[in-house]
């Protein structure tokens, strides 16, 4: 026990001295940064956010890279199954020696391989999940999550009925895992004391159940006026539809995952789906308030020289173009000291970053004791063709 | 050099060659090998089942997260030792393989194989369901302490556990040897071959299969639980349908009924994704299926037939009669 004790210690020692002196993928003109991605299985139509990413270092690199260093993005499949992240990410750190992981994506996956970076002290910087356990900096001082979670985006809600219609009574219909769960600690953590006598209900509904109609019916039943709708895209569409068709007309707040007009409100039928509400934080490339936009501008004039073959109207490319243009910042504030302490510390260390396509008025901020980048929303309502913004930018935090 | 020589010197080399590599390759290829060993013994506990007992299999996935599972429940919630863990996930799918077996018998050919993929996509719903969620930890998996060594100056972890594994499969593959080669290989055989004959001449046919389908869900289950020591994590993502049809593939890819070309259909469903990953990213899986065809029309009976055949040309003087 002693010798292992010691043998660790050793190999801890060596490793500091080692990533002090010089950080593995990281020379005088390249920064290597890895990634592993959804190319293939059911999570596919994300892998196009690391394509983005990769074409906007491609951009940066072109205009002389950061400090003289160009990106270099390694980017692997791992096809959404956890035991090949772990495969991916070690070969990524071992084998091609990535000074840091950058948006590995999906919750189940960066769960995976969170332990053996945190053991290996390689950053896990700006995971691709909502999940909030990735905003941890004293379990997980490696690993730092970008959007707004989940909870955050709760809370949100929650504060806004607490403020507009204190006499509200709220229901909650969840899917039944972590996703849907931390929407209820979210709303538990912004209604206090409240809770107990504002939410008259929950409902909650299993990926493997056909329908959601019986809990919707029931959850009218109980006589609430405000409904916070925590669903994947599929059951966000039939609870919309069964809201609508049974005459029900509560305040709808629908889960940020789930609001795409092609995926979700097409499928519900738009006219149902009017009045829906939302948090949104990043710029809508479909929203015509946005069509002169500068920031937005500067979005498109990168995808068409960068994408020309993309569908510009989805919205990963809008989210693609935000994380990479905050990892540059953090690299930018790294100067020539780019050891995985210090990208950790500059990664901690944003002081009110404004993304050209994140809403006006919100910005990035991180602390040592703050590992939630994003953690702004505007809310905005669905007038039967996009979602119209309104109200002040609201801090989930 | 006879036939039987040659073989006893390459089986030799080849054990020398996997004894030796870890201590040379990176701990990255380390593990990447150790994945492969696991695999290995998967697709040999399916193709005793379907390479020398006909019965096809689609839902050999479902052993190998029962495995894991086993594994990741004793290690986290009970604080079993990990090495016990392993024997107990493959006496738990032997007897879980061996019920399945019973009522499957009924089935033959595309209708077990339909049976089988119901289980194999029904197991990654099972593992979120509620009820069962204080031990499977629901959709958020579980995590698995990674065995240190116990041997720390000599091996670390990852060499470690490929030892465990290289052990391990080496055992299986004595036993599956062992097993094949006398009357219980024939029977099985001949229950492939001509289960109406085989009745005949006093096979029990239906315990044989059943037996069968216990044995091979054991190995299956042995593999599991040694990929959840080497992954560090379970999780119904981790067990689709996908992994069912890899172990088939690498069954076709390495040999039906051919113990010897495991390691290589292993291999092949190991990295052959990873290959088709760096060639396109855009569709992979279909650089996937290229590979494959390209396989299957270069080497139709698998890697083994393959071998087999380069053998006989080598070795065609010593061997047949004049």
């Amino acid at each position: 026990m002693a010798r292992t004790a010691t043998f660790v210690a050793l190999v801890a020692l060596l490793a500091g001295v080692a990533s002090a002196k010089d950080t593995p993928g990281v020379t005088a003109t390249e920064i290597k940064i890895g990634q592993t991605m959804p190319y293939s299985g059911p999570a596919s139509a994300y892998g196009v956010i690391g394509k983005g990413e990769a074409a906007y270092f491609k951009m940066i690199n072109e205009s002389g890279g950061i400090n003289g260093r160009k990106i270099n993005l390694i980017s692997v499949d791992d096809g959404y199954s956890p035991p090949k992240t772990v495969e991916q990410a070690r070969k990524l750190v071992e084998s091609e020696g990535v000074a840091f992981m950058f948006q590995t994506l999906g919750t189940a996956p960066n769960t995976a391989i969170q332990k053996y970076l945190q053991q290996k002290q390689v950053p896990q910087l700006f995971v691709a999940t909502g999940a909030d356990k990735f905003g941890d900096p004293k379990g997980n001082p490696w690993t730092m999550g970008w959007q707004p979670s989940y909870r955050i985006e709760s809370r949100i809600y929650g504060r806004y009925v607490l403020k507009e219609k204190p006499d509200a009574k709220i229901c909650v219909l969840y899917q039944n895992d972590d996703f849907g769960k931390d929407y209820l600690i979210g709303l538990k953590e912004a209604l206090g004391d409240k809770y107990a006598t504002m939410v008259v209900k929950e409902a909650s509904y299993e990926v493997t159940d056909p329908t959601i109609d019986s809990q919707v019916v029931s959850l009218q039943g109980s006589g609430c006026t405000a409904l916070i709708t925590a669903a994947t895209p599929k059951f966000a569409a039939q609870t919309i539809r069964k809201v609508f068709d049974i005459g029900w007309k509560p305040l709808h707040f629908m889960s940020n995952v789930s609001i795409s007009v092609a995926a979700v409100l097409q499928p519900a039928g738009v006219d149902k789906s009017v009045g829906i509400i939302t948090g949104i934080y990043l710029k809508d490339p479909n929203d015509p308030a946005f069509k002169d936009d500068p920031g937005m501008n500067e979005w498109r004039a990168f995808m068409k020289k960068y994408m020309p073959d993309a569908d510009t109207n989805d919205a990963n490319y809008v989210y693609a173009y935000g994380v990479a243009t905050t990892l540059v910042q953090v690299l930018k504030q790294c100067g020539n000291d780019l050891s995985r302490e210090n990208i950790m510390k500059q990664a901690a260390n944003l002081q009110g970053l404004k993304l050209s396509v994140a809403i006006p008025g919100t910005e990035i901020r991180t602390s040592p004791s703050d590992y939630r980048p994003f953690s702004q929303m505007q809310l905005a309502r669905f007038n039967g063709k996009s979602f119209e913004r309104f109200g002040p930018v609201l801090s989930g935090d | 050099m006879s036939r039987g020589a040659a073989k006893i010197v390459g089986l030799a080399a080849l054990g020398v060659v996997a004894c030796a590599v870890p201590f040379v390759a990176s701990s990255f290829h380390v593990f990447q090998l150790t994945q492969i060993v696991v695999y290995a013994i998967a697709l040999l506990g399916l193709n005793l089942l379907t390479g020398f007992n006909g019965q096809i299999s689609l839902g050999h996935g479902a052993f190998y997260a029962i495995g894991a599972y086993t594994t990741a429940i004793l290690l986290d919630k009970v604080g079993f030792p990990y090495w016990a863990t392993v024997p107990i996930a493959g006496a738990l799918c032997f007897g879980v393989g061996f019920l399945f077996g019973l009522p499957a018998l009924r089935l033959e050919g595309p209708y077990l194989a339909l049976a089988t993929f119901a289980l194999a996509v029904t197991t990654p719903q099972l593992l979120k369901v509620n009820a069962l969620e204080r031990w499977t930890g629901g959709v958020q998996g579980l995590l698995v302490e990674k065995p240190g060594s116990p041997i720390g100056g000599v091996l670390d972890a990852d060499q470690w556990l490929y030892f465990l594994s290289l052990g391990v499969a080496f055992g299986l593959y004595l036993v599956a040897w062992n097993l094949l080669r006398g009357r219980t290989g024939r029977a099985l055989m001949a229950i492939r071959d001509h289960p109406i004959a085989a009745a005949t001449m006093g096979i029990d046919t239906a315990l044989y299969k059943s037996l069968t389908f216990g044995v091979s869900a054991c190995y299956t289950g042995v593999a599991g639980a040694l990929g959840a020591l080497l992954a560090g994590f379970v999780s119904p993502d981790s067990f689709t349908i996908l992994l069912s049809i890899h172990f088939i593939v690498g069954v076709v890819v390495g040999g039906i009924a051919s113990i010897g070309g495991m390691l290589f259909g292993a291999a092949f469903v190991t990295l052959v994704p990873n290959l088709a990953d760096r060639i396109s990213q855009a569709a992979p899986w279909a650089i996937y299926g290229a590979v494959l065809i390209a396989f299957m029309i270069l080497m139709p009976t698998g890697a083994a037939g393959f071998a087999r055949a380069v053998a006989r040309r080598l070795f065609r003087g010593g061997n047949q009669p004049i």
